[in-house]
C-alpha cells in the first residue's frame, strides 16, 4: 500500500472530441477550461481523437513535461480504451495504473444528445470525480501467472470440432467435451448444405475422423462440465463422464480384457428388446436401449440408454468375448487443468408447437425443416423419400413457412432472425423440385435474406427452377380432417389480398434457440448472455470471439445464429485467440488484489467467509491473529473490502480512500 | 420545494461487468435518459461498503443507486448477493436516521440490458424528484 500523497498529486486531463461523437454535444473547450481549475490539475488539453497516435503522444509528452503523477482521459469507456491509455501512460514513464478514465461518451454525450448544457455539466463532474481518484492512485505491478499448455472446447458440433482441430494442430493439448455420445452436432442431421449442395455427411465425416485421430485431442463424448475453478491460465475443470455402459477397446484393455471392447458390430442392439423413439431421427425412427446415435458416429462405440434399459443382459451375452457391455457402469468425475476454454454449445430448435396456430404436433402433415432434412436424406428413416406422415403418400404441393417463430415480437416466438432458415428453405425447395416430378414448393416469406457469398445467386437459381414465392406471414393453418390436406391462410402483401391455399404438406422453418444446457454451462464459466440467451461476446464488432471472462472464448451458433461457413470462421478465430495466451506461456492478471492493513486488522475473521474464492485466512503474527490474503486465489472483487468493519482491507485500485474521494469530489465539489 | 432551481444529486455505484457494460450499451443504442446521475465504477457490487453510501448521504446526495449483475450472473459468483443483503440492512439504518429508504435503490442490469438501464435512470430520477432534496443536505460538509 502506497502512502496517500494527495497534496503532491500532479494530474493531467485530456478531453477527447471523438470527432463529433463527444464534441457535437459537449462543449469540450468549456470542459477543458473547467478542468484547469480542479485542484491538483496541472495541465488540461483537448484533442480530436485521444486514442490516435498524436493523442497518445500528447499524454506521454505531458507526463514528462509536467512531471505528472496521474493521468485522466475523458473520452469513451474504459471498457474500450483503458488499455490504450494505460499504454500511453506507461510510454510517458508513469506506472500504467496511474491512469483513470472519465466516460463522457457512452454514458454521456450519446445518452444526452439533446441536452448539451446538462451533458457539459455532467462531463465536468465526471472529470472532477476521475481527478479525485487519479490523485490517489498508486503504482501497481500486474502479476504474471504461467499458462497451462492445454485448452478445452465445450461442444463438438462443426464449430467445436474446427476449434479443437486448430488448437491441436497448433501443438496444444485439447480436451473436446461433448455431451452427446458423438461429435458432429446438428450438421450431422442435415442432408445437403447450401449454396453448393454438397452432402453434409460427406464433408463432415472426414472432419470427425480427423478429430478422432488427432493425437493432441482428447475426445470426451457423453461428458458434461460439472464445475469450473480458477482463472485464465489455470482453469480446473471437473467433468462428468456419464456412464456409457460400453467399454472402448482402450478401456477394456485397462481392465485386462485382452482384445476386448466395442468394435461397433451392433450385435448387442440386434438382441436388445427395448424399442424407443430415436432422437437423432427426431422420433421418426425406432432405436434400441443400446444404440449408436447415427451410423457415422465418432467414436464408433455403442451407448446404453440407462433410462430405457431393463437390464435383461441379452446384450452382454451377444457381445460375448469382447466383454464390452457393462450394465453396472457408473458416472465418473475427472478434473483437468486448462489454460483457456472455448464454448461451442450450438442450438436447439424452438418448440414450434407453441405457435399453436400452425398446428405442429396437431396436424400430421405439418413438419419442421429439421424433420424435412431427415426425410429427404438417403440415410434417413424413409431412405430419402419425402412422404406425408399421415398416409405415406408423396406430397406434391408443399408450403414452406419462413420466419416460423423467428422475428416474432408477440412474446411467444423469438425476436431475432434465425439467419439460416431462408437459405435452407431455398435448398429444400430445390430438393423437392429435383426429387419429386411435378412437385411445387410454395415459399411464404417476409423477405428473403440471402446475404452470403453466392447466396443471392442461389436464390435466383431456385426462382428460375420454378419455386413459387408468396410474400406474407402465415396467419393460420387448418387441416381437412378427411384428406389430412392443409389450408394455409395468409395475406399476400404484394398483391394485397388474402390467400387460402390447399397443400399436401407444410414445412415450418422453425426458429432456433440456445441449446438446453447453455445457461448452466455459461454460468460455470462466468460468461454473460444477451437478452435472448445467446452467449455474449466481449465486443460486438472488435472482439466477437472473446468474452468478458479472460481466457474464455465463443465459437459458432452459441453466440448467435449463423450458418456453417460463419461458424467455422468464428471457430478458427476463437481457436487463434485461445492459443495466444498458451503460446505466450504467461498472462498478466490485473493487480486488483486485496491487502490486509495489519495495524487496523482486529483479527475478527469476518472477512474470511465473504470471499467466494477462499483467498482469506487468519494467521498468527507477533502474538496476535491477522488476516492474510493468498494473492493467487484473490480475483479482486472487493467483497471482503466492502465488509471489514475495521476498514482493514486495502483493495488495490479500488481502495476506500479512492472511492470516498470520488464520492466527495462529486458531492462536495472537489475540495477535500 | 424552497429552491426552484434544485436539481437532484444522485450517485450510482455500479459494477464493471454488468451494469457498467449495460450503461455503455445504452450509449451505443443512443437511448436517451435524464442527465442527473453520476457513476462511480467498482469491479463488483460486493466492493460497496455501506459506509460509502452513508458518506454519500452525509455529503448531501439526494439519492444513491447501486447496480450490479443479476443473481447468478455476478462475475465473482456471489458479490451481488452480499451487496443485496447489505443494502437491505442499510435501508433500515436510513429509515432510523430519518431518510426515506427510497433514496437508496439497488437494481440488477445485465451487460445486454441497455434499454433497462435507460429505464432505471429515468425511474430513479423520477423517484428522487418526487422526494425532493435530501433533509441531510443542510448538514453537508
Ligand atoms: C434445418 C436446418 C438446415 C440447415 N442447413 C444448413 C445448410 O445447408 N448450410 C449451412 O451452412 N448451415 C445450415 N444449417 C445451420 C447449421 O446447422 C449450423 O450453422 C451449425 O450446425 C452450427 O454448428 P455449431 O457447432 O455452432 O452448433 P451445433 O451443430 O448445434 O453443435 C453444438 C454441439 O454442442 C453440444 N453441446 C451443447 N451443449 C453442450 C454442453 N453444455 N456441454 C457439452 N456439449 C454441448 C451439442 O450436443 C452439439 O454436438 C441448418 C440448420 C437447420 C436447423
Ligand atoms: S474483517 Fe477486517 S478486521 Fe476482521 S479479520 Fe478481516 S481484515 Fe481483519
Ligand atoms: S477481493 Fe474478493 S477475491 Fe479477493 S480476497 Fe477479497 S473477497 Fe476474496
Ligand atoms: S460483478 Fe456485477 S455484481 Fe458482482
Amino acid at each position: 500500500m502506497a502512502e496517500v500523497k494527495n497534496k503532491e498529486a500532479r494530474i493531467g486531463v485530456f478531453v477527447c472530441h471523438c470527432g463529433t461523437n463527444i464534441a457535437g454535444t459537449i462543449n469540450v473547450e468549456a470542459v477543458k477550461e473547467y478542468a484547469r481549475t480542479i485542484p491538483n490539475v496541472v495541465v488540461a488539453d483537448n484533442y480530436a481523437y485521444m486514442c490516435s497516435t498524436p493523442g497518445q503522444n500528447m499524454i506521454a509528452d505531458a507526463i514528462k513535461e509536467h512531471n505528472l503523477t496521474g493521468v485522466v482521459v475523458a473520452a469513451c469507456t474504459p471498457r474500450l480504451h483503458e488499455p490504450t491509455f494505460r499504454n500511453a501512460t506507461a510510454a510517458g514513464g508513469l506506472n500504467p495504473f496511474r491512469f483513470e478514465m472519465a466516460n463522457i461518451r457512452d454514458q454521456n454525450s450519446w445518452v444526452h444528445m439533446h441536452q448539451p448544457e446538462e451533458a457539459t455539466e455532467k462531463a465536468k463532474d465526471a472529470i472532477r470525480i476521475a481527478v479525485a481518484k487519479a490523485s490517489l492512485l498508486e503504482d501497481l505491478i500486474p502479476k504474471s501467472v504461467p499458462v497451462e499448455k492445454a485448452a478445452m472446447v465445450v461442444g463438438g458440433g462443426v464449430g467445436g470440432m474446427q476449434a479443437a482441430l486448430d488448437l491441436a494442430n497448433a501443438g496444444i493439448k485439447t480436451y473436446l467435451v461433448e455431451k452427446s455420445p458423438t461429435i458432429g452436432g446438428r450438421m450431422s442431421q442435415l442432408d445437403k448444405t447450401f449454396p453448393t449442395l454438397d452432402c453434409s455427411q460427406c464433408i463432415l465425416t472426414p472432419k470427425m475422423v480427423d478429430v478422432y485421430r488427432n493425437e493432441n485431442i482428447e475426445l470426451l463424448t457423453y461428458t458434461e462440465v460439472e464445475s469450473v475453478e480458477g482463472y485464465i491460465g489455470n482453469f480446473d475443470v471437473t467433468l462428468r463422464k456419464k456412464a456409457r455402459g460400453v467399454l472402448t477397446p482402450a478401456e477394456a484393455e485397462a481392465r485386462g480384457i485382452v482384445g476386448g471392447g466395442c468394435t461397433g458390430c451392433g450385435d448387442c442392439a440386434t438382441v436388445c428388446p427395448v424399442i424407443k423413439p430415436n432422437p437423432f431421427e427426431l422420433g421418426m425412427a425406432p432405436r434400441k436401449a443400446i444404440y449408436i446415435y447415427h451410423p457415422q458416429v465418432s467414436p464408433l462405440i455403442y451407448t446404453v440408454d440407462f433410462d430405457a434399459c431393463v437390464k435383461c443382459g441379452l446384450c452382454v451375452e451377444a457381445c460375448g468375448e469382447k466383454k464390452a457391455v457393462d450394465l453396472d457402469a457408473q458416472d465418473e468425475l475427472i478434473t483437468v487443468k486448462v489454460g483457456t476454454a472455448i464454448l461451442a454449445t450450438g442450438y436447439d430448435i424452438f418448440p414450434i408447437e407453441k405457435k399453436f396456430e400452425w398446428g405442429y404436433k396437431n396436424y400430421d402433415n405439418v413438419i419442421t425443416s429439421l424433420e424435412f432434412e431427415r426425410l429427404i436424406c438417403a440415410s434417413g428413416p424413409t431412405g430419402g423419400h419425402l412422404v406425408r406422415p399421415s398416409d405415406g403418400e408423396t406430397p406434391k404441393r408443399i408450403a414452406f413457412v419462413l420466419c416460423a417463430g423467428s422475428r416474432d415480437n408477440t412474446g411467444v416466438g423469438r425476436p431475432y432472425c434465425s439467419r439460416f432458415c431462408c437459405m435452407y428453405s431455398l435448398k429444400h425447395a430445390h430438393q423437392i423440385i429435383e426429387k419429386i416430378p411435378g412437385a411445387v414448393p410454395y415459399i411464404f416469406y417476409m423477405d428473403i435474406r440471402s446475404f452470403g457469398k453466392m447466396y443471392e445467386e442461389f436464390y435466383y437459381r431456385i426462382q428460375n427452377e420454378g419455386a413459387k414465392f408468396i410474400r406474407g406471414r402465415v396467419a393460420n393453418i387448418t387441416e381437412d380432417p378427411v384428406t389430412k390436406n392443409l389450408h394455409v391462410n395468409a395475406e399476400d402483401t404484394l398483391l394485397g389480398r388474402p390467400i387460402d391455399m390447399e397443400v399436401d404438406m407444410v414445412v415450418l422453418a422453425a426458429a432456433i434457440q440456445p441449446a438446453a444446457e447453455t445457461e448452466r454451462t455459461r454460468r460455470l464459466f462466468g460468461v454473460s448472455c444477451s437478452q435472448d440467451g445467446w452467449l455474449l461476446e466481449a465486443h460486438p464488432k472488435l472482439n466477437p470471439c472473446g468474452t468478458t471472462t479472460a481466457g474464455v472464448y465463443l465459437a459458432g451458433v452459441c453466440q448467435g445464429p449463423k450458418d456453417i461457413p460463419d461458424t467455422v470462421a468464428q471457430a478458427e478465430g476463437a481457436a487463434s485467440a485461445a492459443s495466444i495466451p498458451i503460446h505466450r506461456g504467461e498472462v498478466e492478471l490485473e493487480p486488483y488484489f486485496a491487502q490486509c492493513i495489519e495495524e487496523k486488522c482486529a483479527g475478527c475473521g469476518l472477512c474470511v467467509n465473504q470471499c467466494p474464492y477462499q483467498a482469506l485466512s487468519l494467521v498468527e503474527k507477533d502474538g496476535r491473529k491477522v488476516m492474510q490474503v493468498t494473492e493467487a486465489k484473490c480475483k479482486g472483487c472487493g467483497t471482503c473490502g466492502g465488509f471489514c468493519p475495521g476498514g482493514a482491507i486495502w483493495m488495490q485500485h479500488f481502495a476506500t480512500p479512492q472511492i470516498v474521494a470520488q464520492i466527495d469530489a462529486f458531492l462536495l465539489g472537489g475540495e477535500q | 420545494m424552497a429552491d426552484e432551481n434544485w436539481k437532484p444529486k444522485i450517485i450510482a455505484i455500479i459494477c464493471n461487468w454488468c451494469s457498467y457494460a449495460g450503461a455503455d450499451l445504452a450509449g451505443g443504442a443512443r437511448i436517451q435518459y435524464p442527465p442527473d446521475i453520476r457513476a462511480v465504477r467498482v469491479m463488483c457490487t460486493g466492493r460497496i461498503d455501506p459506509l460509502f453510501i452513508l458518506k454519500a448521504f452525509q455529503d448531501g446526495a439526494d439519492g444513491v443507486l447501486v447496480s450490479g449483475c443479476h443473481f447468478g450472473d455476478c462475475h465473482y459468483l456471489e458479490g451481488n448477493y452480499k451487496a443485496a443483503k447489505r443494502m437491505f440492512l442499510l435501508k433500515s439504518v436510513l429509515k432510523n436516521i430519518g431518510l426515506d429508504d427510497k433514496r437508496l435503490r439497488m437494481t440488477f442490469v445485465s451487460a445486454s440490458e441497455g434499454a433497462k438501464w435507460g429505464m432505471v435512470m429515468s425511474d430513479v430520477v423520477k423517484t428522487i424528484n418526487e422526494l425532493g432534496p435530501s433533509p441531510l443536505k443542510e448538514f453537508a460538509r
